[in-house]
């Protein structure tokens, strides 16, 4: 298979089942989406941790 | 053909009896999308993204079609492509597979999750301090500043009481936060800031932060507030729609007139205190204006560069309601919206469009992602009288009320209720590819679209899922170049 054309490219691999166990320490931001207030997913929030 | 590809199965599989031939997965572990040239795949579980060529593209469809059979796909493929080519693709595929990184299973969905804990954690506070406002807005939720209530201002004694709660609720967790809401907060900015000074000392004698954030229509913005905001670090969140004449329309004074001119005024002037920081301004779309993000770049034309334009709240029989607007319309805003961003920030000026911000490598973990807000749990409102609504949405609506900042909450059953709503315990997000970046909906919404707060909100969802494709789609624009994440 050398040389060959690549025809799926990764760019994330953030592997997000470890985090079952390594997660839930609550310290995050609390997220809202409705539309008030700035509001987010918790997709746009950020891990406190890392 | 087909038996290459079987035989390259049962190769990569080391012949083990794993489902030979087939490669499935259920609805919503997989999604896949185009947008501005890129193929890009999710995989839901893993939170995996890859970027894939037409070939790879055409076979997930056909595999799609021949529920995962991959002799049957790849022989649909053969007129278009090689078998050599076909054959390279499914040992990526496959690679893929063995990795972890696509067509991975949801692990949780045959576990039982947790059931209500007896501990309450507060962690998060919307503070109430004013149901009374300057303006008229005709979409406010709030019935224009009093929840259909008595227009009020929270007095300071409530105001620590619920400080008090906060802290004393939220357990270990070192970070608690506090908005200010209303009504128009800055109508009791003597107790705001009381409230921020006592809030800080208490938290700093127990340990803990406590993130302070405002919200406001920005028209009694002045030096004396402008000091204090920045003084403190809050964050703040300024009211303004866009277009002089779509905030207008929707943002008058009490006598009627627009009230864009002076309150671009003074956000301006606050803003130009915090260069490149802390602020984002807040604009609501609605029927009247399903262009949006021509709003949005108005608000770039002013120099904000921190924005965010959301969908407006609504009944359906309003005449803003975006009920009346076909779903597609607003889909397609938002490309469009992608692309302005896409092009500003090539051109060295960069707009940050709040929804269109996903973090992917210091993202949530998965138990964060199941609950979504946490409102009527961790998250909670409270009015100037005292009471506990599970959140500003909520507020006014009896059947909803959870207790009181004297006697924190009181309705257990109710707060547990909330506290179980998760994307498993809602049937239609359960298989929805967006679940762990939506979180589950707005409950607000559920509950009064959907009839139910197990329910979902129909357009909310669609627009939600194309809020997420747009900033996948962005973030791989930036990473298509660039090592594995």
């Amino acid at each position: 298979m050398s040389g060959k054309i690549v025809h799926i490219k990764t760019i994330v691999k953030p592997d997000l089942k470890t985090t079952l166990a390594t997660g839930g320490c609550g310290s995050c931001q609390t997220s809202c989406q409705s539309a008030c207030k700035t509001s987010c997913t918790v997709g746009n929030q950020v891990c406190e941790k890392k | 053909m087909g038996q290459a590809v079987s035989a390259l199965v049962i190769k990569m599989q080391g012949g083990s009896g794993l489902d030979q031939g087939h490669l499935v997965w259920q609805p919503g572990d997989l999604h896949r999308f185009r947008q501005g040239g890129l193929n890009i795949v999710l995989d839901v579980n893993s939170g995996s993204i890859h970027l894939v060529d037409e070939i790879a593209w055409e076979f997930l469809g056909a595999l799609e079609k021949e529920a995962g059979n991959m002799e049957l796909a790849s022989r649909a493929l053969g007129k278009d492509y090689s078998p050599a080519e076909i054959s390279h693709v499914v040992a990526e595929l496959l690679q893929l597979k063995s990795e972890g990184t696509l067509f991975s299973q949801d692990d949780l969905a045959a576990h039982s999750l947790p059931a209500a804990s007896e501990t309450q954690v507060i962690k998060a506070l919307c503070l109430h301090v004013a149901h009374d406002c300057n303006l008229r807005c005709r979409y406010c939720f709030a019935g224009t500043g009093p929840f259909g209530h008595d227009r009020s201002l929270m007095s300071f004694e409530t105001g620590r009481a619920a400080i008090d709660l906060l802290l004393q609720a939220s357990g270990q967790r070192p970070t608690c936060e506090i908005d200010f809401f209303g009504g128009e907060p800055l109508l009791n900015f003597t107790v705001v800031r009381r409230l921020v000074a006592y809030g800080k000392k208490e938290a700093a004698r127990l340990g803990k932060t406590i993130r302070f954030t405002l919200t406001t229509n920005g028209l009694l913005l002045n030096n004396e507030t402008n000091e204090f905001l920045n003084q403190e670090g809050m964050q703040v969140v300024l009211s303004l729609d866009g277009r002089p004449e779509v905030h207008d329309r929707h943002r008058p004074f009490p006598g009627g007139q627009g009230s864009y001119k002076p309150a671009l005024a003074k956000i301006r002037d606050f803003v130009a205190l915090r260069p490149g920081g802390n602020y984002y301004i807040r604009g609501t779309f609605s029927a009247h204006n399903p262009d949006f993000s021509r709003d949005v770049l108005h608000l770039a034309g002013l120099g904000f560069n921190r924005i965010s334009v959301e969908p407006v709240v609504a009944g359906p029989k309003e005449d803003y309601a975006l009920d009346r607007v076909e779903p597609a319309v607003l889909e397609k805003e938002y490309e469009v919206l992608a692309e302005v961003c896409l092009e500003r920030k090539r051109q060295g000026h960069p707009i940050n469009f709040f929804h269109f911000n996903l973090e992917l490598l210091k993202a949530p973990c998965l138990p964060r992602r199941l609950a979504g807000c946490g409102a009527g749990n961790e998250y909670l409102a409270v009015t100037p009288a005292g009471s506990l609504y599970p959140c500003h949405q909520f507020v006014g609506q009896e059947k909803f009320l959870l207790g009181d900042v004297g006697r924190g909450v009181t309705n257990i059953s109710l707060r547990n209720h909330f506290q179980e709503l998760n994307v498993y315990t809602r049937r239609d997000c359960r298989s929805c590819w967006a679940r762990f970046y939506c979180g589950g909906g707005c409950h607000a919404n559920n509950f009064s679209h959907g009839g139910g707060l197990e329910e979902i909100y129909l357009l909310g969802c669609r627009l939600q899922k194309k809020r997420l494709e747009c900033a996948i789609y962005l973030q791989a624009q930036e990473l298509a170049g660039e090592p594995v994440i």
